[in-house]
């Protein structure tokens, strides 16, 4: 059950070199595209493994491509989408600098499939090293025939562009992101259009995501049955979990779609440190609904999640012990989405300002009683309100730390001691 | 003139490199970055010219990506990242004991202009917490050992 998929190089340290690559069985999969498919098929092929994204929405990667428009006389473009920055998410950073070719083969492919032949791969600006990695692949494969003029005699062409983001967090979101390359401030767009219709530059876009594309050799070379088998019925496939907090060995985990919260934490990570208990666990990056220690006999897939309230999101898996403070901890989410808000729309642009003034007036101890109705109210009033998902991602974590842990709230805005700390040794 | 030539014309060559040429500005902010080590007005004045953009589409872009310093800091720009992971990690008192042994508080410059602390969001290095990034590299896992021997390495290095 743990055969690792993405990962199974990862103790190969030159496996981010074009021969090593080459000789566990890379760029067969291109070969095998370009010459036994076309376009319209790679895109069938595609749905039917079941294949989802694996950047937080999980939508179907084939049907996304799907929606592209027909016969249009405008260019098509790709973006690979590595402005990683969800707190709780180093999986794509990993990809991309112990596989860049992995990436960069499924990039070529999925381009192929849809018709597009300029790429943008889009790389948090922090990511230097990433940068790095991409732009030395992308030099290799070129040498090698595999991206440029006429790829493989195939009569596909394909430019690729490496375009270093400026460290905003809402880059990830799709639109901001189109915003940002277009040489703006990073604004989100109103949805619909879509941007399979009207995308970069009002052409046809589709955005993925990295550990998303670096599945797509492998769907080619083994065939869409093979990665529908995996997993569950719904979320298949293998998925990068990212585990990090209290755990004994932190870390990424490939492991099959829907492998249980409680073996993640226990099995893998090794449990909790310093002998503490599990006190919660965010099971998708920050801006999911948080669990309580009596709700992780889960299972981690798109569905089971969403069943118990939360979201698999990008698998960043956040584990709290019981010396957490959990006014603390939701405080330091909250700055965070109060820094990245990128102020287009007032209820969140004001609101995560206000949600972190009211959390900083509890921990100071000058919070009043009705300060817990405040906060749960200023949520409450951004989510569903803005353009973007930001204003969701910041509001879905203080209306859960409310109703799981209202008791620590409460208690603190009545004059009580924190039930604990955020402020965790530095040995 | 501010700008070095050898990044004026790096800027130059950007100009059609993309569909439209706005979208060289957020690549003309790395190579002034990658020069001066920050963005001042002056050198985002000269960097649109080049490009033959307004002046004021590259500021007003430029103002929107916090990754670049806006004025000169430290020749190491210490960036702790204080975020949910690394806080359950130990990331406040890590930058409690950058504090001490600087002689500065976040935000500032050694007065030997050698080191400037920040304090940033989630960089992506949850799982090998508490880490920092100074200037372009990240180092992780981090103990107060590993502290003290690379502050020392920077400080022989002036």
């Amino acid at each position: 059950m743990t055969n690792k998929i993405l990962f199974k190089y990862i103790d190969h340290p030159d496996q981010d070199k074009i021969a090593t690559y080459i000789e566990n069985g890379g760029y067969l999969a291109l070969r095998k595209a370009l010459k036994e498919f076309k376009p319209e098929e790679l895109v069938e092929l595609i749905k039917k493994s079941g294949l989802r994204g694996r950047g937080g929405a999980g939508f179907p990667t084939g049907l996304k491509w799907s929606f592209l428009p027909k016969n249009m006389n405008k260019p098509i473009y790709l973006i690979i989408n590595a402005d990683e920055s969800e707190p709780g998410t180093f999986k794509d950073r990993q990809l991309m600098e112990y596989n860049p070719h992995q990436l960069l083969e499924g990039t070529i492919i999925a381009a192929y499939a849809i018709k597009c032949h300029l790429v943008f791969i889009y790389i948090r600006g922090e990511f230097a090293y990433c940068a790095q990695q991409i732009s030395r692949a992308i030099q290799e494969a070129s040498s090698h025939g595999f991206v440029g003029k006429n790829i493989l005699g195939s009569g596909f062409d394909l430019d690729i562009h490496i375009y270093r983001g400026g460290g905003a967090y809402i880059c990830g979101e799709e639109t901001s992101l189109m915003e940002s390359i277009e040489g703006r401030r990073a604004l989100s767009r109103q949805k619909p259009p879509f941007p399979a219709i009207e995308g970069l530059w009002a052409c046809p876009t589709i955005i993925n995501n990295v550990e998303t594309i670096s599945n797509i050799p492998h769907i080619i070379n083994n065939g869409a049955e093979w990665f529908a088998s995996i997993g569950m019925a719904k979320s298949v496939g293998t998925k990068i979990y990212c585990l990090s907090g209290h755990v004994k060995r932190p870390g990424n985990y490939e492991l099959p779609m829907g492998v249980s919260l409680r073996e993640l934490i226990y099995e893998y990570g090794g449990g909790i440190i310093d002998d503490y208990a599990l006190k919660a666990v965010i099971p998708g990056g920050s801006s999911v609904p948080i669990l309580r220690a009596d709700e992780i006999d889960v299972k981690m897939d798109f569905e089971s999640l969403a069943e118990k309230g939360s979201m698999l999101g990008s698998a960043g898996v956040i584990v709290m012990h019981d010396g957490t403070c959990m006014v603390a901890a939701l405080q330091k989410l909250v700055k965070f989405y109060e820094h990245e808000s990128c102020g287009k729309c007032s209820p969140c642009r004001e609101g995560t300002n206000w949600m972190n003034k009211i959390l900083k007036r509890m921990l100071a101890g000058e919070g009043r009683p009705e300060d817990v109705d405040l906060l749960y109210d200023v949520a409450s009033n951004i989510i569903g309100n803005t353009v973007c998902p930001l204003g969701d991602a910041a509001a879905m974590p203080v209306m859960s730390f409310i109703r799981k842990f209202r008791d620590e709230f409460d208690n603190i805005c009545g004059g009580g001691k924190p039930y604990g700390t955020i402020s965790f040794p530095f040995r | 003139m501010y700008l070095s030539e050898q990044t004026r014309q790096k800027i130059m060559e950007l100009r059609d490199r993309y569909p439209a040429r706005l979208a060289a500005v957020l690549p003309v902010l790395h190579l002034v970055y990658d020069e001066f080590g920050y963005l001042g007005t002056d050198q985002l004045d000269e960097a649109a010219d080049a490009l033959g953009i307004s002046r004021l589409d590259m500021n007003e872009t430029a103002s929107f990506y916090t990754l670049f310093p806006k004025h000169k800091v430290g020749k190491y720009l210490i960036q702790v990242c204080d975020n949910i992971s690394c806080a359950l990690r130990g990331a406040d008192n890590l930058v409690s004991y950058l504090e001490s042994k600087l002689g500065i508080k976040v935000g500032g410059t050694t007065p030997d202009g050698l080191f400037t602390l920040w304090t940033v969001e989630c960089l992506g290095s949850c799982g090998t917490a508490p880490m920092m990034q100074v200037n372009d590299k990240y180092y992780e896992r981090l103990t107060r050992e590993k502290v003290d021997k690379l502050l020392e390495a920077w400080r022989n290095s002036k």
